[in-house]
Order: structure tokens, then sequence, then C-alpha cells
């Protein structure tokens, strides 16, 4: 019982790192139509930024708003420079496009920080580890993780809910032309949406940064999982992104806990286990196609 | 009088080469990615090796041609193919992954030349797939993880987990883990993208061991201890690791989470012999602010073992004479003492290392004793050659 309650702590903990990429990328889909695929190099950017200050300064702190800045900054120039050339071409070039950006960015990492990962560490104080329950600890960074990918959905839900802003991007999410024909300028509201979007990769980055290691390519290993999070959550919508973020991140981890020992009950143990690995490594795309033979625009799909 | 010329400039094309073309080392690596800095350590050590002879292998005059595979067996085998069909390349070397090894090693060797592996050893080539244009000169899988089984034992625990990522390289360690330790081991198999281990380290706390061996190369590595530590883990159930869970680029980013694991390797950059005490000064002279790792040493190593046998054969157009006189080993390696078994793997020693706090409480590996003493692999016994 005690191991099923750390696991869904673990799954929730991967659900708020996937909402927290998912929702820039959701967003930066629904309202301009581009796929992003450098979204994961804003990640990175975040985690070596937000590192080197840590490392630099010897404050933890110090790295959040170098790391949230250092993505935000580049995300606001990757649009200005980049995809704001592709809004009218079709999806091929575009993913042309943020593909060499990914080459670019990596090669540029490797060139600054070398090959090697950078070392990373906790604040005082955080290192350690809480007793959640008798015979439960959980390091408490992990908790400090879920409560801020919690806070940040709270925030994005009345930015979004709340504000003109986020009625702007919600508009723009159901029919993007028809609030250009408004008379809204879409294109301010395009930058700050990336900019956005780039911000809370680069926080997921940094946050993730003590417990992975900072190393090129680590923004590729996450994306893909991300994407099925924006499909399966439906184009456009954060609280698609949301939820399926969390449910994602329960039944990968879920999955591969509990699936080896399950199986193991009916069948010999190497054999279960090869099994069980293989069918959790595929559960989010199972999981991908079910929801898209129900819902196939997703789960909270907008655009029409 | 022109076609006097034409002959005369046919002639100089054909005996250009001979003379003036240094004979070319194909390296088929990993170079991006996560694990981009492994193959940059065999890179750079075999580079080392060729730099401090002046450009020179065993006197014979040599250029590296590295590629990388980016962790992908397809990658792999086109590089193989570039290299040996339009680059001419008769020797290759450089793959750092069993995966990417399982797919491109058998199109080399059935395509006549010879390729010698400064990293992989999987197992499938070792035994009946072994094959006399393929040598060795890192370690057997198994052999690798077989140390690690045996320093456990030796330490006095029965009960182990054993976690790897699911691929061949992965089932190599827990098979040879179990091998030598011989006690109950909990396997649990990971995926070889994973950088999560949180799940693991429940259910390493539910498995109730009195010990952990865990095999995570490069980044997976770093964020496995790191995670152990922030688990609680650390102090709690002890690891014993093989070296690529624990090299020096690991050592350093972890930081002194580290301090107190024991490892098992086949070199370590303390050993008291002439030749890795020379390997050890010319790295750290050309690459001051990088950490020599086994993968460094064992990319030196193959750069000492193919300029034993040039200094023979004097180039690589006689594939025989360069096999023979591969086989023979002639060279003073790093370790100390080294032979090719019957499947052309190394024969070597193996040895129990314990991190420390070296200066300014940065964590280093110091060697503690021998653990195995000239031992091969299981799989000798099954090669046919």
């Amino acid at each position: 019982m005690i191991l099923f309650v750390e696991q869904v702590l673990n799954g929730l903990q991967y659900g708020v790192m996937l909402f927290l990429l998912a929702a820039g990328l959701t967003l930066i889909f629904g309202i301009m139509g581009v796929i992003n695929l450098a979204h994961g190099s804003l990640y990175m950017i975040g985690a070596y930024a937000g590192t080197y200050v840590a490392a630099q300064t010897g404050s933890f702190w110090l790295g959040v708003p170098a790391a949230l800045a250092a993505a935000a900054l580049t995300g606001f120039a990757i649009e200005a420079l980049v995809v704001r050339r592709l809004y009218a071409r079709d999806h091929l070039d575009q993913v042309l496009a943020t593909f060499g950006l990914i080459l670019t960015f990596n090669q540029s990492i490797i060139l600054l920080f070398g090959r090697q990962p950078l070392f990373t560490q906790l604040p005082a104080g955080l290192d350690g580890s809480v007793m959640l329950l008798p015979g439960l600890p959980y390091p408490t960074y992990r908790l400090l993780m879920i409560a801020v990918g919690l806070l940040v959905a709270v925030g994005l839900y009345f930015l979004i809910n709340r504000t003109r802003i986020g009625m702007l991007v919600r508009a723009g999410a159901t029919n993007r032309e028809m609030v250009r024909a408004l008379g809204v300028d879409i294109r301010l509201l395009y930058t700050l949406v990336f900019g956005l979007g780039a911000l809370l990769a680069g926080l997921a980055g940094f946050m993730a940064a003590p417990i992975l290691a900072v190393q090129v390519g680590m923004g590729e290993q996450i994306l893909l999982a991300t994407f099925v999070v924006v499909v399966i959550g439906g184009v456009g919508s954060i609280r698609g992104a949301f939820v399926a973020g969390i449910l994602l991140g329960l039944v990968d981890t879920l999955l591969r806990a509990f699936l080896p020992s399950l199986l193991r009950q009916v069948m010999p143990g190497s054999e279960a286990d090869a099994l069980g690995i293989g069918i959790a490594s595929m559960g989010i795309y199972l999981l991908m196609a079910i929801v898209l033979l129900v819902r196939p625009k997703g789960l909270f799909g907008a655009t029409a | 009088m022109k076609s006097l010329l034409t002959a005369a400039s046919l002639l100089a094309l054909m005996a250009l080469p001979g003379l003036a073309e240094p004979v070319k080392i194909g390296m088929i690596t990993t170079l991006s990615g996560p694990p981009g800095y492994l193959g940059e350590q065999i890179r750079d050590g075999m580079q080392l090796a060729i730099d401090m002879e002046g450009g020179k292998l065993g006197g014979v005059e040599v250029a590296l041609v590295v590629e990388d595979d980016g962790l992908k067996p397809g990658n792999g085998l086109q590089i193989a193919d570039k290299f040996m069909n339009e680059d001419g390349i008769k020797l290759l070397t450089g793959i750092v992954f069993s995966n990417v090894a399982g797919a491109t090693v058998p199109e080399i060797v059935d395509n006549g030349a010879i390729y010698i592996s400064p990293n992989a050893g999987p197992s499938n080539l070792a035994g009946a797939g072994c094959n006399p244009n393929y040598f060795v000169v890192s370690w057997q899988n198994d052999a690798l993880h077989e140390a690690s089984g045996a320093a456990a034992k030796k330490l006095g625990y029965t009960k182990a987990v054993a976690l790897a990522p699911n691929y061949q390289a992965g089932k190599d360690a827990i098979a040879g883990f179990a091998r030598e330790f011989g006690g109950e081991v909990t396997e649990i198999y990971t995926a070889l993208d994973q950088t999560d281990f949180a799940p693991e380290m429940a259910q390493i706390r539910a498995a109730g061991a009195d010990v952990v061996f865990q095999f995570h190369p490069g980044g997976q590595g770093i964020a496995f201890l790191k995670q152990y530590q922030q688990a609680g883990l650390l102090g709690a159930v002890p690891m014993v690791l093989s070296e690529p869970s624990l090299d020096a680029v690991i050592l350093n980013a972890v930081g002194e989470a580290a301090i107190g694991l024991r490892g098992t390797t086949h070199w370590n950059h303390d050993f008291d012999n002439a030749a890795s005490k020379a390997m050890v000064e010319a790295w750290a002279a050309k690459y001051p602010d990088r950490p020599l790792t086994t993968y460094g040493q064992q990319g030196y190593d193959t750069a000492r073992l193919i300029a034993s046998a040039l200094a023979k054969t004097g180039g690589v157009d006689d594939i025989d004479a360069l096999r023979a006189a591969l086989r023979e080993a002639d060279f003073e390696s790093t370790r100390g003492a080294f032979s090719f078994g019957p499947n052309q793997h190394p024969v070597q020693d193996w040895f129990l290392t314990e991190i420390v706090a070296g200066d300014g409480g940065k964590p280093v590996a110091v060697t503690r004793e021998k653990l195995r003493e000239q031992v091969g692999d299981v799989y000798a016994a099954e090669c046919k050659m």
C-alpha cells in the first residue's frame, strides 16, 4: 500500500513536469498552428542557464530567474527570427526549421559547455526526504516540484480564464482567423504566447536539473512524451494539457512499477519482465490511441 | 611523347597512396546526445596516443576518420559501409554501445575488414558469433560486471537488487553480476532512454536487499545516483558498481553523493605502471579541464595495440599479417598484464575501488585491492575460429 502511494506521488511529479512542458507546446500549436520541435531545446536552455548561474553564485534560488529569463528571451528570439516566417507555411517546413533549431542549440551548448553533464546541487534543506507516512520517506525536492507544478496550473487557469490576454488566447485557440479579423494585434499575442511557453519550458528544465543530468539532448528525451500529452489533452487546451499530463504521468509510472510483478504471477520471471517492460513503454501510446479512437480531437480539443 | 607522359602520370598516381597517404582508421562512435562524452573520450584517448607519437602509430603515419552514430544501429551500419566501400578503410574501431556494435560489427568483419572494439563487448559476438577479424580491447560485457558480483560477494552481501537498461549490454550486466555474486538477485530492467528512476527507487526500498548493483552508463548513471541520494537510500543500502556507472565524469557531476561507493574496474587513474602514468600525464597536459575516464583509457589502449601491430606490418595492406600481429597483443597496456583469450577478448585483472573525498572534497576513485586475476570470459569456450 505504501509502495502504491509512493508510486502515485512519483506519477504525479512526472505528470506536472509534462504539464509544464505541454502547456507551452499546446498553446503554440493551438494558437499559431506551429509545430515547435525546439520546445525541448528551451527546456535544455533553462536547465543550463539556471544551473550555470546557481553554480557561479552559489545560490540555487538565483538560478530560477536566470533559467526563466534565458528561456523566455530565447523564446522571443526564436519567434521573431524564425517562427514568425513560418506561420503561413505548411507543417513540414515548420518541422524542418525547428528541427534545425534543435541541432543548432545542441551544438551551441556543446561549444559553450562541452559534452560533459553539468554538476548540480540542491540547496540545503531540500536535499533530504520527508516522512509522509510511517515507512514512506519521500524526497523533499520532488514534493516541491509537485507543489510548483500545481501552483503554475492554478496561475495559468486564472490567466486564461480571468484576464483579457487569456480571453484572446482562448479565442485564438478556437478561431485564429476571427481574432485577427476583429483587429487584435495578433503579432504581439503570438510573441507573448511563445515567450510564456518558453518560460514554462525553462522552469521545467531548471526544476528537473537537480534530479536528472544536465546534458545536451536532455530536451529531446522528454519531448516525445510531451507531444503525446498535447495530443491526448486536445490541441490548444491548457486544461487538457493538465489532465493529460497527470494521467500520462500516472499511467506511465504505475505500469512501469507494477506490471512486471503482476505478470510474474502468471508467467516465469524473465518473460514477465520482458513483456511487462515492453507493454509499459508502449503504455502512453496505447493510451493515446484509445483516446483518439473515442475522442479524435483529444479530451478537451478546442479547434474545430 | 604524349603516351609516355600519360604513363608517367598514371604511375605517379598509383605510387602516391603508398607514399604520402597515411593509414586511415575509421572510427564509428557516439558523439551526440547525452552519452556523447563517452565517444568523445574514446576519440580523444586514441588521438592522444597518435599525437604522442607525432601523428604515427608504430612508426606508420595514421589518420583518424571519425563519424557520429548517434546511438542508432542503422547509422553505425551506414557509416561502416561508407568507410569500407567509399574510403577504402580496412581498420575500424570506436563503437560505444552494444546495440550499435551488434548491428555493425558483423557487416565489417564479413567484408574482410578488421574491427577492434574500444568499449562494447556484447555476449553474442564473444561466443559462437566470434570472428577472427574482431578484437575487443576493453572487456567482454559480462566480465565487466562479474567483477562487481565478485566484489559484492567478497564484501559479505547476500541479497541484491540489480538494475540495468533493457538491451543487450544491460542483460549481459545482470547475468554477469549474478554469476559471480551467487546470492539472491532481484532483477529490474529500465528503459535505455529513461532518466527518472523514482519508480525504481520505491522498488529498491520495497525489495529489502542488502546491496544494490546498477549499470547505467553516461547521463543515466548521473541521474540514478542523484535520485538514489535524494530518495534517502544512499546511506541505507550500499551500492557496488561497475566502471561505466562510476566514471570520472559521473563522479564530477554527482559530487559528494558518490563518496563511499564501491566500484570495480580494469583500470584506474592511480595505477602504478609506466604506461598508465605516461598516459595520465599526457592527458592532463592536453585536456586540463576534463577528467580521464576508462573510456579514454580504452581508446588509448586500442591505439597502442594498433601501434604494436603496425610496427610489425608497416601498413594494413596485408590483412592476414595485421590480424596475426594484433593477436599477439605485444604492447604495454596501461592496465598492466593483458593478453587475448581464444575469442580475442581480453584476459586481464579486475580491481576493487572506493570513492573517497579528494582535493576540495571532490570525489575520486582509489584502487583498494585486486579482485580477480587474469580472467577472460565465459563465452570464450563457445568460440570456434
